[in-house]
């Protein structure tokens, strides 16, 4: 842990080398998801509800989801640009340092522009809560932490599998999106609204409602089902193909050396 | 004739380049296909919920499925946030002399790029796509053209609605010229596309003042009109006025781009770069 | 002491097929082509030897250095260096080892040296009085006083390669590998690399392998020379072993106006380009003055030039006889 301080410590020293250009991309961020907030807004203004979750409610799914998403692409962008890690040679030299493969991917970025996107969600996390009609005990709040944490690390754990499937492909890696940016933009609303056999792939085959739909229902008080407290850590399970998948390309990666 | 043929030449040059080169991409292009459909997929199933509700709609369900499925096929004929990383990279690095070697115009040069290179990209892609959205069930079906004269309509805005994106995308590299920051430009940029473009919600959901505002802009000439047109949304006069906007547009946006290039231009070689 | 016992790898290379048929049924089923990049490697080095590792593009020498520093598993064969397997113990092995590659470079780009050089610090936990010693003295050696605040994107590519062997240096290793170190370099800063390798060697007694394709490296620093051709080793042995091997060796010059090129036991051509053709003459097979008759006899020639054969040339023609 120290030294991921060390390693970020470097990182703002560089930042402060380009700090016009980290304003600028900050903002841009920023507006780039305050313009999925303002649809979200124009359409829940029209029809009041949907599936039965209001304005104040969506924003709560939308923050969960952005929040999680954010901090996933801040501390883990190596995994997100690891192809072009494999590329120059970068990888060579993590495997010549004594320490973890997967601690030096994380630590060889830090994409702090994405703080843009993080504000957005904290933002909307305030206008979700100042206009709901929710009241907040501590059990709510705890949740709600544990659903975002555990989301930021279901969405890294997405791009280990992307720069995983690097180490053996480098062609049709694109389809991925589908999950990690798709994941942030459909949670925006929450994602019982595209539908029964939707909600199932999401709790079955990429489990994000695991965190972002189901414990959702507890923090609104519609259940109170005491075991929707483990749901977000049950997604956390998809780290482990994840994790074997990662460790079997380093393998083939070792002993191709492509 | 023999001196239209020798000027269109380097263009057509241009275009068939960017034809091959696209075509090698197979990987990338697949996969962009498969990521387009399950995005308009997912919109569709969206606005299914939000229609659920009973509550009065601005378009029908059938003309909203039918602009989402258009908008996914055509995304790269359209999208601002296609950028030509080379392009980039020259304005960036401040290596334009070579681009300036050649006997065409910069800013003619680097438009007809922009066009080729979307134009390539989505006649690759399109046709998948509207082949199974046009075989889906129905509610969720592509529908045919409103009209044949909606059609016809819908080519010549299309048409028109990329060369405004192109000149769109020139203005853009003509202000990174400018800044110290060419990716916030960008992001920038694309951000405020996005949203008065109607990609992000398609315009005639937005609240009335805004709407107004919206469709109005430059970033509304752009896909909003052509799909809008295709699925019979917008017709008649009321078409036609925006038509005129989408040429005021499109002439503004040349002259303006145009210059911005030709003072980077300038600049650049009192710089020597 | 680093030991290779009969390593072994072959690297599986997809067929790429032209048209988009093949491409296309290639899609489903790939064709390899296998490469042996290595084929029954061993050598042993003592501590403290500085090894220079030659052999043409392509030969294996990348590969090796690949293996010996733990980034590449083998197929076959035994590798240990001081009582370690790198593939095996990577992470025990690798706090060893100090690796540089000329081509790419360690430190981070848009900080100070300094920083990086405190990074590494933290990633090999090295204790602070211990950094500090080590710092200092390769400061000097290497002079980089004045460069440790700069940004490294802003250092010649001199001052840059003298500070990435530096930071190889920081955790002490036992083990240097250099690959490529003085490519790009000028010709002071490529004399200031020598004669740090030189000092580190003397003072440390670090172990040095060595590959280049600058045979002036080689000439001043290398005790012994591995030459490695289509994945095996072809020989072992110091400088002066090679030369007597070949000994006595004459680098024929000539600049010529026309004719053909006479064909000759002892006799090779080294390079031909329009109007001026090398030769390497062994005068064991055929006495100089013969060479040079033979030449007058078929070209018109207008200079001639006979000297000792350089390394260069050595070792170009061991390729040529190993046909490598």
């Amino acid at each position: 842990m120290k030294l991921y301080f060390r390693y970020f410590a470097i990182h703002l020293k560089s930042l402060t080398q380009y700090r016009a250009s980290f304003v600028l991309l900050t903002i841009g961020q920023f507006l780039t998801s305050f313009s999925a907030f303002l649809g979200i807004f124009f359409l829940m203004e029209r029809f009041q509800t949907v599936r039965g979750f209001t304005f104040s409610e969506v924003l709560l799914f939308f923050a969960v989801t952005l929040l999680s998403f954010s901090l996933a692409e801040c501390f883990a962008r190596g995994f997100d640009t690891f192809s072009s890690m494999l590329g120059n040679g970068e990888f060579d030299r993590i495997l010549l340092r004594p320490k973890g493969t997967v601690f030096q991917v994380i630590a060889s970025k830090v994409e702090l522009s994405r703080m843009g996107r993080l504000l957005q969600a904290v933002l909307t996390f305030g206008v979700a809560v100042g206009t709901g009609e929710g009241d907040w005990t501590a059990d709510k709040i705890v949740l709600l932490a544990l659903m975002t944490l555990c989301g930021a690390v279901f969405f890294a754990a997405l791009f280990v599998l992307g720069a995983a499937v690097c180490f053996f492909t480098t062609e049709g890696l694109e389809v991925l999106n589908i999950f990690t940016d798709g994941g942030r933009e459909f949670g925006r609303y929450p994602l019982s609204v595209y539908g029964k056999e939707m909600l199932r792939f999401y709790t079955f085959v990429v489990p994000m409602a695991l965190f972002q739909y189901y414990p959702m229902l507890y923090v609104l008080g519609r259940s109170d089902n005491p075991l929707l407290f483990f749901s977000p850590l049950l997604s956390l399970l998809f780290l482990l193909p994840v994790a074997l998948l990662w460790r079997l390309g380093v393998r083939h990666y070792r002993s191709t050396g492509s | 004739m023999k001196k239209l043929r020798s000027s269109v030449r380097p263009y057509a040059a241009l275009f068939r380049l960017r034809f091959v080169r696209e075509l090698q991409y197979r990987a990338a292009a697949l996969a962009g296909v498969a990521t387009q459909f399950v995005w308009g997929a997912m919109e569709i199933l969206l606005f299914r919920a939000f229609y659920e509700t009973g509550a009065e709609t601005p378009m029908t369900f059938s003309q909203l499925v039918t602009y989402e499925w258009l908008q996914q096929a055509f995304l790269a004929l359209f999208m601002l946030w296609f950028w030509d990383a080379d392009i980039i990279e020259c304005i960036t690095k401040g290596n334009i002399a070579y681009e300036l070697a050649r006997p065409m115009g910069l800013y003619r040069m680097w438009f007809t790029r922009v066009v080729a290179q979307r134009l390539s990209r989505a006649l690759l892609r399109c046709v998948p796509i509207l082949l199974v959205a046009s075989l889906l069930p129905s509610p969720y079906r592509m529908t045919l053209p409103a009209s044949p004269l909606a059609f016809l309509g819908f080519l010549l805005t299309a048409f028109l609605g990329l060369l405004v994106v192109a000149a769109l995308t020139m203005l853009v590299y003509g202000l990174t010229f400018f800044t110290m920051s060419p990716g916030g430009v960008r992001i920038f940029a694309a951000a405020v596309a996005e949203l008065l473009s109607g990609a992000v919600v398609p315009l005639p959901f937005f609240p009335e003042k805004l709407r107004l505002i919206a469709e109005l802009s430059p970033f509304a000439a752009v896909q909003n009109l052509p799909l809008r047109i295709y699925s019979g949304n917008l017709a008649g006069t009321e078409a036609l006025v925006f038509l005129l906007v989408q040429l005021f547009w499109l002439l503004a946006l040349w002259a303006l781009g145009g210059g911005l290039i030709r003072r980077a231009q300038r600049r650049v070689v009192v710089q020597g770069g | 002491m680093i030991a290779l016992r009969n390593i072994q790898k072959t690297f599986r290379v997809p067929k790429r097929e032209a048209g988009f048929g093949r491409a296309a049924r290639s899609f489903f089923r790939r064709e390899y082509t296998e490469i042996r990049a290595l084929d029954g490697v061993s050598f042993t080095v003592p501590d403290g030897q500085t090894v220079g590792y030659i052999g043409p593009n392509g030969a294996g020498k990348s590969s090796t250095v690949k293996i010996m520093s733990g980034i590449l598993t083998p197929d076959g064969g035994e590798c240990e260096i001081d009582g370690l397997c790198p593939w095996r113990d990577r992470k025990k092995h690798v706090a060893n080892i100090g690796v540089v590659f000329g081509q790419r470079s360690q430190l981070w780009w848009d900080v100070p040296v300094a920083d990086s050089f405190a990074l590494l610090r933290d990633i090999y936990g090295v204790e602070e009085a211990r950094f500090q010693k080590t710092l200092r003295e390769l400061t000097e050696l290497l002079e980089l006083d004045e460069i440790l605040k700069t940004p490294a994107r802003m250092l010649s590519l001199g001052q840059r390669m003298r500070c990435e062997i530096a930071a190889s240096l920081l955790h002490e290793p036992k083990t240097l590998f250099l690959d490529e170190p003085t490519i790009g370099l000028d010709a002071s800063s490529k004399i200031a690399v020598r004669e740090f390798l030189k000092t580190l060697r003397r003072e440390k007694n670090t172990t040095i392998i060595l590959t280049t394709h600058d045979m002036a490296d080689i000439e001043a620093l290398a005790e012994r020379i591995l030459l490695i051709g289509k994945g095996k080793i072809l020989l072992d042995g110091s400088f002066e072993e090679l030369r007597k091997r070949h000994g006595g060796k004459k680098l024929l010059t000539a600049v010529v106006d026309g004719g053909t090129v006479p064909v000759r036991e002892g006799l090779v051509l080294l390079e031909q380009k329009p109007g001026l053709w090398r030769f390497s003459v062994d005068p064991a097979l055929l006495p100089v003055s013969d060479a040079i008759e033979a030449l007058a006899a078929l070209a018109q020639l207008r200079d001639l030039t006979v000297e000792d054969e350089s390394l260069e040339a050595l070792v170009l023609s061991l390729y040529r006889e190993f046909r490598v």
